[in-house]
């Protein structure tokens, strides 16, 4: 039988991390490992007796897929910066720039994993439960969203707190209010600022302080914007040759991702839609009203800039944190649009609106859902009564 | 009057080993049974014992509460055994054939003048009063209730499931026979849902409903939705045309004939075609040497996602006219969750068998995948073409909140009409029987 050897392997060691056995501490961790090498062989017992192939690990392991281009652009873009820094990006060959980048990025991203999910394995064994799948989704979008000069320590603890906090206090994936990534975001916002915004954190300098070139300001466009110094190129920042962090700056791989979701089916297009259309719904009206340069700002460059983007394809689409029911989706959508346009642009002090637009719009998901729900009641007592 | 209705939301699951249009032969074991286990609720109380001998629509058991709902004896011959499970619940009436089919003779009158009373007392004496269902909840008809409508499906639109049109030609007088019998149960309205074109829009005497759109538009509970919804309060009683062309038989020649045709379908079959049987008989009867593979394969009695499975010496369930027969796929898949899956059907998009799709395709009794809590929004929505929030209304379920099953709309469904929520599901959840959890406490509170 085809993979037998394998399923062998694991039906010997099996014993040893049941309950009584040496190991047994490890179960969550052995079971984990165990349906990573393989779908298992158990079939139905009750209800229909064939089911589809899709679960939730192929599900996770697409939205992971989605991310590969802005994760592979990020890295490549730390380098473009830090050589364009430097000055010495024109005498820099493409896969130096590239290498320079993913040296500083992979740390974090496996210091995310094995933080988030050393946590998760422990509360899967606390539990007793199989382990769940979210955290690899949120394992690869953390650091995506993160600036790439965050300590790693930082990244740690941001990991911790997002993971107890948000998701395993609630009862873990699927029972979670907030979005893992965003709350993680969110935390290092709140409890270390000078480390995540400003101008001197999204550009990877290092040991290289010396030669940076004169003229160098490693603002994002959007920090430009706050001080009425708007200096960018749109298609700068549409391919994501921008400063910023390390996975959302290029709305073009970002967009690739989001193809990728939408013809899988796995991401919600009612929900990207919905947020766009709130994004250029907002930025019209306040490009019509506009009293400074950064309200000035043309209503369509919002979506490329900052993590509007990554925001609306990857964070807002989270099935567990979003509205649930399809009329539901619209709203919360269009809501996370307009609020993301309006936290940036008239609260210049957070101009990464769109976190905070979705952390909030989170928070109001079950309440949409509510009153969607609660019209459908309505009809069904409506009904039963003209029937009497 | 008749009325189109499109169905747009559901799926059909293209499954391998659809019966052929061809009439095979059974292997006659002689076996029969009545299982007491076919019918949610039933508390069933004998009325024969070991070696009685019987006629078809000879008592076997009733119904405690409600003991003038009888079941009876599909065959003629001798009770062989009355099996049994844990705490003594009986399993199985079963019977050994003497291959005469001689029926108990029960009054035959003018259809015309028939009335209400002698139909009910008819449809109970001859045990063909519980193929009836009783919505809501899907139980068996209250003797006592007065139904709002009856609601008829001529069509089964579950994965190859048998066609009417094929196994119930050249029978339509019965079957109008028994529309004029059924009609006299209720003072509202007879409904037929029909699929476009259908061949059985000739009947009279039923307001007609075409359903055109993919599974569950045969089920009842569809059409009961789309065309007439359930209120607080009502009870409306349904049937499938097989059971209709039963009635219609009894009522015309006064003999209980079970005989119908059977398809044995599903990708392990060898030929798979229909079978001649009566109701009640053994899977041996039907399946005996038909199948490729006889140590690893799964047999259901019924359809695929709402049968029941069977051992392999077991005995079709009383209502089903569908034996489907499907690999059970034990075995593990190294790296499943990633793999292209060129073969792998699925509703949604994820695997590559949706760039080059095919006929069909053998699925197996797999999981394919871990439970895990609820994740995923929008699958089931996308195959239940009701006006129900079907992920809410579990939820209901599960937290044991009976207004809200209430005003959610547990009296619109039954596990058939969520069955494809279930399919579809890609954290595996039990959609059916949490649903059937949420009915029974529903059915204990308002008793």
């Amino acid at each position: 039988m085809k993979g037998q050897g394998i399923k062998n392997f694991f039906d010997k060691h099996r014993p040893k991390f049941e309950k009584g056995g040496k190991l047994h501490p490890f179960q969550s961790v052995f079971e984990g490992f165990e349906t990573f090498m393989y779908v298992p062989d158990a079939t139905t017992k009750k209800g229909s007796h064939v089911r589809d192939y899709i679960d939730l690990k192929r599900t996770m392991i697409f939205v992971v897929l989605a991310v590969v281009p802005t994760m592979l652009f990020g890295m490549y873009n730390i380098g473009y910066q830090h050589y364009h820094a430097i000055g010495e990006f024109a005498q820099t060959s493409f896969w130096q720039v590239f290498i320079y980048g993913l040296i500083r990025v992979l740390p974090v991203i496996v210091v995310s994993y094995v933080v988030g999910l050393a946590i998760e394995f422990t509360f899967a064994q606390i539990k007793g439960h199989e382990i769940n799948e979210g955290y690899l989704v949120s394992g690869i979008l953390i650091p995506l969203v993160l600036p790439i000069d965050t300590p790693l320590w930082m990244v740690a603890i941001a990991v911790a707190f997002s993971v107890i906090i948000a998701k395993e206090a609630f009862g873990g994936t699927g029972m979670n209010i907030w979005n893992p990534a965003l709350i993680a975001r969110a935390f290092l916002f709140f409890a270390y600022p000078s480390h995540m915004s400003g101008d001197s954190v999204w550009v990877r300098i290092g040991a290289d302080a010396d030669k940076v070139v004169d003229g160098f300001s490693g603002a994002t466009p959007l920090g430009m914007a706050l001080t009425g110094n708007i200096d960018y190129n749109i298609w700068d920042a549409f391919w994501g040759f921008i400063p910023g962090s390390i996975g959302e700056t290029s709305t073009f791989a970002i967009l690739l991702g989001a193809a990728f979701l939408l013809i899988t089916g796995i991401g919600s297009w009612r929900i990207m839609l919905s947020t766009v259309l709130g994004a250029l719904f907002t930025g019209l009206i306040i490009n019509a009203f506009a009293v400074n340069p950064f309200m000035e700002i043309p209503f369509w460059h919002h979506l490329f800039l900052g993590g509007f983007a990554f925001g609306a394809v990857f964070m807002a689409t989270d099935p567990v944190s979003a509205a649930q029911t399809p009329a539901g989706k619209w709203i919360y959508g269009f809501l996370i649009g307009v609020m993301a346009i309006v936290i940036r642009v008239l609260n210049p002090a957070y101009p990464e609106g769109v976190m905070l637009a979705i952390l909030l719009m989170n928070t109001f998901a079950p309440l949409i859902d509510h009153y969607v729900v609660q019209a459908n009641v309505k009809k069904r007592l409506k009904r039963a009564a003209a029937n009497v | 009057m008749s009325n189109t209705i499109k169905i747009k939301k559901g799926f059909d699951i293209k499954l391998k080993g659809q019966a052929d249009l061809s009439i095979g032969k059974a292997v006659d074991t002689n076996r029969y049974a009545v299982k007491p286990t076919d019918f949610l609720g039933l508390k069933p109380k004998l009325c024969v014992k070991a070696d009685d001998i019987v006629k078809a629509g000879t008592p076997l058991f009733f119904d405690k509460s409600q003991p003038e709902v009888k079941f009876t004896s599909p065959v003629s011959g001798k009770v062989v055994a009355i099996n049994r499970g844990e705490r003594r619940r009986i399993l199985e009436i079963e019977i050994e054939s003497n291959g005469k089919f001689e029926s108990v003779d029960f009054p035959v009158e003018e259809i015309k003048s028939l009335n209400r009373d002698k139909v009910k007392k008819n449809l109970l004496e001859s045990g063909l009063w519980p193929f009836m269902v009783q919505r809501p909840f899907g139980v068996i008809p209250q003797v006592n209730e007065m139904p709002r409508d009856i609601f008829i499906t001529s069509f089964d639109s579950s994965p190859l499931a048998p066609d009417y049109e094929f196994t119930l030609a050249g029978e339509m007088e019965n079957i109008q026979a028994g529309i004029d019998v059924v009609s006299k149960l209720s003072k509202g309205k007879v409904y037929l849902g029909l699929r476009p074109g259908s061949k059985f829009s000739t009947l009279k005497g039923v307001e007609i409903n075409y359903l055109n759109g993919p599974h569950p538009a045969g089920n009842i509970g569809i059409q009961l939705h789309k065309i007439a919804p359930l209120n607080k309060g009502e009870i409306v009683w349904t049937l499938n045309l097989q059971t209709l062309l039963y009635i219609g038989k009894l009522f015309k020649t006064g003999k209980l004939n079970l005989e119908r045709l059977v398809a044995v379908c599903g990708s392990e079959v060898k030929k798979p075609q229909y079978i001649k049987a009566v109701a009640g008989a053994s899977v041996k009867t039907l399946i005996n040497g038909n199948t490729k593979n006889e140590t690893n394969e799964r047999l259901i009695s019924g359809n695929v996602l709402t049968g029941e499975k069977l051992e392999e010496n077991g005995f079709t369930r009383l209502i089903d006219n569908q034996v489907t027969v499907i690999p059970e796929g034990n075995e593990i898949e190294p790296f499943g969750w990633i793999a292209p899956g060129f073969n792998k059907f699925t509703a949604g998009k994820t695997f590559l068998s949706k760039l080059m799709p095919r006929k069909s395709y053998v699925l197996n009794a797999n999981y394919h995948g871990g439970e895990r809590a609820f994740v995923v929004s929008g699958q089931y929505e996308k195959v239940l073409p009701m006006d129900i929030y079907p992920v809410y209304l579990l939820k209901a379920i599960l937290v044991n909140d009976i207004d809200k099953m209430e005003n959610l709309g547990i009296y619109e469904v039954v596990e058939e009409d969520m069955a494809l929520c279930e399919y579809v599901c890609s954290s595996k959840i039990e959609v059916q029987s949490i649903l059937r959890n949420g009915i029974n406490t529903m059915i204990k509170e308002l008793a």
